[in-house]
């Protein structure tokens, strides 16, 4: 099954960039032209992402630094652990909400630590699974139309991820 | 809001830093920080530009048309503001097929192109309109359909079945969805726009 998976995945990509060049060609069109056009395109859009970018992990590196999201995970852990939820998985829960990256990073460690099928284990694997980085993604996508209010997102935002947590809780037993 | 968030987050950081004793680490993360996202930037931008050539070509073949009629129920329920045949729509449905698939690099590019297209149809420049909060939040409650990076970290980690995270990924995502989705329509319910 898991090497099915892989090999469907390593599929994905290959398939579809021959499916979309090949149908391009079969309707006639100047294939390369058009991913000349629509390259440049996507440089322009990271272009004008860069400054954002710089912002926030400038922003984030420095709450991280002080040793802020340390101690407010190791704070909240003794609340947590009465819901269940063991307190090496709260730092996962908070920098998940910046960056994705970052969270994988911790999961790791809690797999190197903890192992895989743990509780632990599971619940970060299913955590990981279900939930968004919820600042990033508002910061760079309201930024890039200049979005200034944005209203319940964060609120709705918020709730899908408490949803989250408290599935993986359940689901990890 | 995000002013408020993104200052916040560095003066915080700065007066625990200094209450801390790690102003030193303080100047080294931020430095860090733009570093990364430069470094990221990079990488991206090939990325970005392999994705949006791609994108060009599906676009004008008439390939992304045929996605988003798939998807097309699914969005028409979501985004009732957004009208029949707006690009929107297209931008939107290669977003969501990105995230699905689990091709969270290329979900980026169609999303911000989703956003753009949205912004066309807000009658509030600056402040989000109901797609977009409904946009941003089906998006962070996440849709994808396999795991495959958990998969292959659990499996690197020594899982006995690493795959076994499947259902339960897919029955959690199913929840914060559906709670995200609900919460976007009573929100939105409360007041038009």
């Amino acid at each position: 099954m898991m090497d099915f998976l892989i090999f469907l995945s390593d599929f994905i990509m290959p398939l579809l960039i021959f499916y979309i060049i090949g149908y391009g060609l079969l309707s006639k069109l100047s294939v390369y032209d058009m991913f000349i056009q629509g390259a440049k395109k996507g440089l322009m859009t990271t272009a004008e992402l860069l400054p954002t970018l710089c912002g926030l992990m400038a922003g984030v590196s420095i709450l991280r630094a002080s040793g802020f999201l340390d101690d407010a995970a190791a704070l909240a852990g003794g609340v947590t652990e009465w819901f269940g939820l063991p307190a090496p998985v709260v730092p996962v829960i908070f920098v998940k909400m910046f960056s994705s990256s970052a969270a994988t990073g911790l999961v790791l460690d809690l797999f190197r630590e903890y192992g895989p099928d743990s509780r632990i284990g599971w619940m970060t694997s299913i955590m990981m699974s279900c939930t968004e980085t919820i600042f990033y993604t508002m910061s760079v996508y309201f930024m890039s139309v200049h979005i200034k209010k944005s209203r319940y997102t964060l609120a709705g935002a918020l709730l899908a991820t408490l949803a989250g947590v408290a599935v993986s809780i359940l689901l990890a037993g | 809001m995000l002013n408020y968030l993104w200052a916040g987050m560095i003066l915080i950081g700065i007066f625990y830093g200094a209450v801390n004793g790690r102003m030193a680490e303080i100047t080294e993360g931020a430095l860090a920080g733009v570093g990364d996202a430069v470094n990221l930037c990079l990488t991206m931008a090939g990325v970005m530009a392999l994705w949006t050539g791609l994108m060009e070509i599906a676009g004008q073949s008439g390939l992304l048309h045929k996605a988003a009629a798939l998807l097309k129920p699914v969005i028409r329920f979501l985004f009732p503001e957004v009208p029949e045949d707006h690009p929107a729509q297209e931008d939107i449905s290669a977003n969501m097929i990105a995230n699905i698939l689990g091709l969270g690099w290329a979900a980026t590019p169609a999303g911000l192109k989703a956003m753009k297209s949205l912004d066309t149809l807000n009658p509030t420049p600056g402040t989000a309109s109901n797609a977009m909060c409904t946009f941003l939040i089906v998006n962070i409650s996440s849709l994808q359909l396999i795991p495959v990076n958990m998969i292959a970290y659990r499996s690197q980690y020594g899982s006995a079945n690493p795959a076994a995270v499947i259902v339960p990924a897919f029955l959690a995502t199913a929840v914060t969805t559906i709670c995200g989705v609900a919460f976007a329509r009573i929100a939105a319910g409360r007041k038009p726009v």
